[in-house]
């Protein structure tokens, strides 16, 4: 350890008098970088935003799970966490905004073997992507949803969205808002989502966890992550930066596995119901779809195979 | 964190012990990681990185558990554990003193 | 490569435009299928919804057009041939991405079967006045392929070469029928796959680590493709990118970028272009049309030519690009250029620019809903000549 602490990132011995400390050292990188696109870091996110959490919760989920990350595609819509996909090493699809979630179901649909997830904002999923949010989830794509709420539309300046809470302040409701929020589970669940769960950029390893399961679960799953942003929707509402957040999150999260998603609407600064709420089994579209044809056209059905290159 | 106690088989549990990492040029100054370590191991520098922004000090050299929490909610990738070497562990473990593991 | 017989309905038809489009995608190896019925496009997804599961097919149909076009971009990233089809209202919310299309150069085909507009206008009648927006009708600066079938027997053939051409030079190719087209019944022979000539999609075959996703070396290459799933970790953004496909937010970026978009078009009009001409040699007049006007128009000029007017005729296939070098050639030759379409003037403007006042245009326009009566044509002739 003495060793490494003299050394510097680029090898440069240290000053004697000064205190050694922890530093990167030349024969490690961060073990996470195989699954980044380190040449384009730093990433454009602000300091204290928590998109950045979340990206490294769903590489951990990632590699938790287990799964082939050949076989592991990524799109995101526009917005803050519509970047995402441009950091990760993976297929990586960067799409219009709004169109994320029919975007990967024409990759799902393509090609049966991917695991296509969507990580995008509450606004690009829920908003202008709206309506192929239900359709997707009525369909029971086989689809991993993470949508990252930060209550507003960031990259554009901090707008009102769909999900900003009455009464918070946002660079167009400069006096409040005065809309009805959505609650982002109960909608993906009556629309048909067989995996539902909410979490905050604070219940990292919860986080980790659920995208771990999510991402091996057949159907359209969704995650909510609650997640800090400290240059737009905490300035305006002068809720402090990113930390003040984060204890907020960790003061007023309260975690209910199961509980009905009729009953966990965000209220501004109020209490925030996160965990597991929905996991139950139906057949995907693919499965359906397959199972129908065959009965209904026996022999005459050839099923839809992936092309080879 | 701190134990109310201390265990009975404190002595014959290994704890697992880690060593920290930090891209000091990365770090954009949340402080997340000095506020959610387990062992207060960090702890905000009075200096600046390239970018301009205080980056977190590894103050408790031996104290850290390896539990990652700081490499997951580091939002910049800037920092994560590496477990220490048996040796080292024993080393510390023997002497009593968790401050000494690594010195 | 040869068409695959799984999906080649060899025989003789007596086959609507719809139809016969639907069983040329099918022929032309497309697999992929995303849309949202619009009259008077339906008769296409039909026909596919039904034939694709016995092809092998994936059909889908989407909660809106929006959706669809984002789903035929995202399923050719699987390496496998789509399509989608739409009409006037969906077009216009299929132009997003079709941006998003030309951006990621995407090769997938977009049929609009065109009915009157603005707006809902008439959906059960035709219309041409799709063509401006065909080519513009996306933010920003492009160039694309569209193509005017005027027959049942042309829905078919063409529609081939609309997934030949969009694979060949990766661009959504946009296949612009028109009502008439679309439900006019007619005799369609589809032939022996053998007979079927297919673009297959060029697939990158070299190193992983060396791979990328675009080539903006100006008109000369279009740069192979990958498929998701195979390992290359590729991205691809909508973003002004460069080469690897990594956002690039300035202006040198911008400048390559979209200049390889419309170079690689532009440049390569001649191998594109197809028009299809008659007695053009010693006309005083030539009649350019396309799309149902092309057949409108002939009765036109048998009369005219009855009456001793040299009339010939040129039939844009490919009505974008614009073969500019042609209609510039013929314009030193003729005495004017008539152009019937049903519209209030669209193409007889990209005429008008290229003629450059050396021949003058005269527009038969049609408001939709029905054809030209020949004898508005007729008319029109005999007063360029006069």
């Amino acid at each position: 350890m003495t060793e490494v602490a003299t050394q510097s990132k680029k090898g440069e011995t240290k000053p004697k008098n000064e205190k050694p400390k922890a530093v990167l050292r030349d024969d490690y990188e961060h073990p996470m970088e195989i699954y980044l696109r380190i040449e384009r870091f730093p990433h454009i996110w602000c300091a204290t935003c928590g998109i950045g959490t979340v990206l490294t919760a769903f590489i951990s989920g990632l590699e938790k799970s287990k799964l082939d990350i050949e076989k592991v595609t990524v799109v995101s819509g526009i917005g803050c966490t519509g970047r995402t996909a441009g950091y990760l090493r993976l297929d990586s699809f960067h799409t219009t905004h709004g169109r994320a979630i029919p975007f990967a179901t024409g990759l799902a649909l393509g090609n049966p073997k991917l695991k296509v997830v969507v990580i995008s904002g509450d606004g690009d999923l829920t908003a202008i992507g709206g309506n192929h949010f239900i359709h997707a989830a009525r369909r029971n794509l086989d689809l991993t949803i993470i949508c990252v709420n930060n209550f507003n539309y960031a990259m554009t300046g901090g707008q009102a969205g769909p999900t900003t809470p009455m009464e918070a302040i946002a660079s167009t409701a400069p006096y409040g808002c005065y809309e009805y929020p959505f609650n982002l589970p109960f909608l993906a669940e009556s629309s048909g989502a067989v995996f539902v769960a909410r979490w905050t950029a604070l219940h990292i390893r919860r986080l980790t966890n659920t995208i771990a399961e999510a991402l091996l679960k057949p159907g359209f799953s969704f995650i909510e992550v609650i997640c800090p942003c400290a240059t737009l929707y905490a300035r305006r509402n002068r809720l402090g930066d990113g930390l003040d957040l984060m204890r907020f999150y960790h003061d007023n999260a309260i975690i209910k596995h199961g509980a009905n998603t009729r009953e966990v609407d965000i209220e501004y600064q109020k209490q925030i119901i996160v965990g597991k709420f929905v996991d139950i089994d139906k057949p995907t579209f693919l499965q359906q779809r397959d199972r129908f044809l065959k009965n209904k056209l026996g022999n005459q059905f050839i099923p839809y195979k992936e092309p080879v290159s | 964190m701190k134990y109310w106690r201390v265990p009975f088989d404190r002595d014959k549990i290994d704890i697992p012990h880690g060593d920290i990492h930090i891209n000091i040029d990365r770090c954009k100054g949340c402080s997340f990681c000095e506020e959610y370590c387990p062992r207060d191991v960090l702890k905000m520098s009075t200096n600046y990185n390239k970018k301009g922004y205080h980056y977190p000090d590894v103050i408790k050299q031996g104290e850290c558990v390896n539990c990652c929490l700081c490499e997951m909610i580091c939002p910049e990738f800037a920092i994560f554990c590496i477990e220490s070497s048996k040796d080292t562990i024993q080393k510390g473990m023997k002497k009593g003193s968790n401050q000494e593991a690594t010195s | 490569m040869k068409a695959d017989p799984v999906g080649v309905a060899k025989g003789s038809y007596f086959m609507d435009g719809d139809h016969a489009c639907a069983e040329g995608a099918i022929a032309a190896g497309c697999r992929f299928f995303a849309g949202y019925p619009i009259t008077p496009s339906t008769e296409i997804a039909e026909r596919i919804a039904e034939r694709f599961p016995k092809v092998g097919g994936m059909f889908i149909q989407m909660e809106d057009e929006l959706a669809s076009m984002a789903a035929i971009i995202g399923a050719a990233w699987t390496g496998t041939k789509t399509m989608t089809v739409t009409s006037g209202p969906g077009f216009s919310l299929m132009m997003e991405n079709i941006g998003l299309a030309v951006m990621m150069e995407t090769p997938c085909v977009v049929v609009d079967v065109q009915r009157g507009g603005p707006s809902t206008g008439l959906p059960t009648l035709t219309g041409q006045a799709d063509m401006m927006q065909a080519r513009w009708g996306s933010h920003g600066d492009y160039e694309l392929i569209a193509l005017s079938p005027n027959s049942s027997q042309e829905c078919f053939d063409l529609i081939i070469t609309a997934f030949n051409l969009a694979e060949q030079w990766r661009v959504p190719v946009l296949f612009m029928m028109d009502e008439c087209v679309g439900h006019m019944t007619e005799k369609v022979v589809i032939p022996d796959a053998y007979e079927i000539t297919i673009t297959p999609r060029k697939f990158y075959r070299g190193k992983k680590k060396d791979f990328k996703p675009y080539k903006f070396n100006g008109h000369t290459k279009i740069a192979p493709m990958v498929k998701a799933g195979d390992g290359y970790f590729f991205h691809i953004t909508g973003l002004t990118h460069d080469e690897r496909g990594y956002p690039l937010i300035n202006a040198e970026a911008q400048q390559t970028n979209v200049q390889h978009l419309v170079d690689k078009i532009n440049k390569n009009v001649d191998k594109i272009s197809i028009v299809e001409e008659d007695n053009i040699t010693d006309a005083d007049v030539i009649v350019v049309s396309y799309g149902i006007s092309s057949r409108v128009a002939l009765k036109a000029v048998e009369f005219a030519r009855k009456n001793g007017i040299k009339v010939g005729t040129l039939r844009l296939v490919t009505v974008w690009p614009f073969p500019e070098k042609r209609i510039k050639q013929l314009a030193s030759q003729v005495k004017a250029f008539i152009i019937p379409e049903i519209n209030m003037g669209q193409i007889s403007l990209e005429i008008e620019r290229c003629a450059a006042g050396q021949a003058p245009t005269i527009l038969v326009p049609h408001a939709g809903g029905w054809v030209h009566d020949p004898k508005d044509i007729f008319q029109a002739i005999e007063e360029a000549v006069a």
